[in-house]
């Protein structure tokens, strides 16, 4: 029987934390991915965080994990706000119509 | 010390008395309307400047509060109060231009007091949590603030490109924070530098939570590989916000960058020195030659700010308390050279309409021949000419760097202002020998007129009297060096 350790979790984190980056970059379609791919990100932190705080028996990591709930939360807030707000100028949300900067 | 005696809180007192006024000038500006806009402007400026004279009043000698989450010393107490200074130029010289692009809101101001406030949170930060705290108040406050004049399409791109690289940021910051807890055990500074100087070979893992966090500040002082949201950002947002962003977010993540390398991390500075080391080489090299093609003059300070972010990493990857002084004196040095520029930017009005292109300053010396003059001055000053104070700051960049035995990182310096001179000088050329075009519209704020007299002044007066500041910096930087 497979015993499930903290290495188990770092990998666990450490590979939706990948994909949440790669969903970043890759991503050519929607802005609202990208907001999906940062929520994923900061939840595959969460993981690490708890894991440590369990196997190191220290109650800090689970305090920072409540820390960024309230933050991501904040955060994807104000996203969302840009994302309407440029959806009203732009009428559209797709990664490609954001191009009128560059150089 | 107990935890509710007034000594416990007073190291904090800017920054509470910061937080208090904002809260008290949201309610006050909802009863005003947006009609209050220049009201709460000039309370926000005032309370930055009593928020500077609390600092002013407390005793600067290291101490720790907030169980030892909250630090004050000569370091943190002299780049906040110059954090202040600079939050106080950017709302002076953006008053008038809000109401000149109608986005006079109330909230403008506010939302600049709150970013402000993260900025001397993650400054004073001891601790990861208050550090991503600090960081996080800053930058939600600078993600509305890019996108704030929302019926333009540009500034709604500048809102989200900053927005979705600056999350990047902040979950980089948090997954290397996450394997640093991991490997130490701990949060805090201390115990972190403490750990890892018992343990002379660091673990991977913790390397790796390092690297993390150094991409993660990489982002917010905009060092190549990690600036392309710089030039958008810079040219989508409202001038008055680009200038915002240029003068004061850099002093403060430099500041937080400076104190992380220096503090927990300085046992194995080997291994962070390479990393700053290419960041500074390629911040250089990319933001002098893509500087050079550049029309319009924000994007084009765009990148003279990613170059200078580069010449203050050559102090960061010194390694020494020489490097660390003349990183503080360079970046005070840039925060008022570019207060002074982007005040003339701001005056780059025509009928009513911001140009925005450098064509747009042809012939300036013969419609105003003192504003160009101040202008050469500043741009004089950038490209490390001496005698104005901008050399100084390259000069002790450059010696710092040579006597760490960065010979290499010297000449490249050297090399980059060489090229960088060039798109510096070219728009003193346009000013002074190309055609002249409209002139700008005459009526000029009385502030944008006093921080651009200010900032000339100090950039050419400095050399009269270098000795106070360089000491003052360079005791700054002991403060790092002696704990």
């Amino acid at each position: 029987m497979l015993e499930v350790g903290l290495s188990h979790y770092l990998v666990l984190a450490g590979l939706l934390f990948t994909i949440g980056v790669f969903g970043i970059f890759l991503n050519r379609k929607n802005v609202i991915i990208i907001l999906m791919s940062i929520e994923l990100m900061l939840l595959s932190v969460n993981i690490n965080f708890v894991a440590f705080s369990s196997f190191l028996h220290d109650m800090t990591g689970q305090v920072f994990a409540m820390f960024i709930l309230t933050v991501a939360a904040a955060e994807a807030a104000i996203g969302l706000a840009i994302l309407v707000v440029f959806f009203r100028n732009r009428g559209s949300i797709a990664v490609e119509d954001i191009s009128e900067l560059k150089g | 010390m107990s935890s509710l005696s007034l000594a416990y809180l007073m190291p904090a007192l800017p920054e509470i008395f910061m937080a208090l006024s904002g809260l008290g000038l949201l309610v006050v500006g909802v009863f005003l309307g947006n009609g209050g806009t220049r009201t709460i402007s000039w309370s926000v400026a005032v309370s930055f400047a009593v928020a500077a004279l609390l600092l002013l009043g407390l005793d600067w000698d290291r101490i720790e509060t907030f169980n030892g989450m909250f630090v004050l010393d000569r370091f943190t107490g002299f780049m906040k109060l110059f954090v202040l200074v600079g939050l106080i130029t950017s709302v002076m010289i953006s008053v008038r231009f809000l109401y000149q692009v109608q986005i006079a809101r109330f909230e403008y101001p506010v939302l600049m007091l709150f970013a402000g406030l993260g900025m001397m949170i993650m400054i004073s930060a001891n601790n990861m949590l208050v550090l991503y705290m600090g960081l996080e108040l800053q930058s939600l406050a600078l993600y509305v603030l890019a996108a704030f004049r929302r019926d333009q399409n540009r500034a709604a791109e500048a809102g989200i490109k900053y927005f979705i690289l600056g999350a990047l940021a902040s979950g980089m910051l948090l997954f290397g924070t996450s394997m640093i807890y991991g490997y130490t055990g701990s949060i805090d500074f201390d115990v972190i530098g403490q750990t890892l100087a018992n343990n002379p070979v660091a673990d991977t893992g913790l390397i790796v939570g390092l690297v993390f966090v150094l991409v993660s500040m990489a982002f917010k002082v905009s060092a190549v590989p990690f600036h392309m949201w710089t030039p958008d950002v810079y040219e989508g947002a409202p001038t008055s916000v680009t200038a915002f962003f240029a003068i004061v977010p850099k002093l403060a993540a430099m500041a937080i960058l400076v104190r992380v390398l220096y503090g927990p991390f300085m046992s194995i500075s080997a291994d962070w020195q390479q990393i700053i080391w290419f960041m500074a080489a390629a911040s250089l090299i990319v933001s002098s030659f893509a500087g050079l093609a550049q029309k319009n003059i924000k994007r084009l300070m765009a990148y003279s700010s990613i170059g200078n972010m580069g010449y203050a990493l050559i102090g960061v990857a010194a390694g020494t308390q020489v490097g660390v002084g003349a990183v503080v004196l360079y970046m005070i040095i840039y925060m008022i050279m570019t207060a002074g520029v982007f005040s003339v930017i701001l005056m780059m009005r025509r009928n009513g309409i911001g140009a925005e292109d450098i064509e747009d300053l042809s012939g300036l010396s013969t419609n105003s021949p003192l504003l160009a003059a101040a202008l050469a001055i500043l741009l004089f000053s950038m490209a490390g000419i001496p005698p104005m104070a901008g050399f100084f700051g390259k000069l002790l960049i450059f010696n710092a760097a040579v006597s760490a035995g960065m010979f290499n990182l010297a000449v490249l310096g050297v090399l980059a202002s060489v090229v960088a001179a060039f798109y510096y000088l070219r728009i003193i050329k346009v000013m002074y020998f190309d055609e002249a075009v409209d002139p700008f519209d005459q009526q000029i704020a009385f502030s944008k007129r006093a921080v651009l007299l200010l900032s000339v002044l100090f950039i050419t007066l400095f050399i009269l009297k270098p000795d106070a500041l360089i000491a003052t910096s360079m005791s700054a930087a002991a403060a790092l060096f002696t704990g």
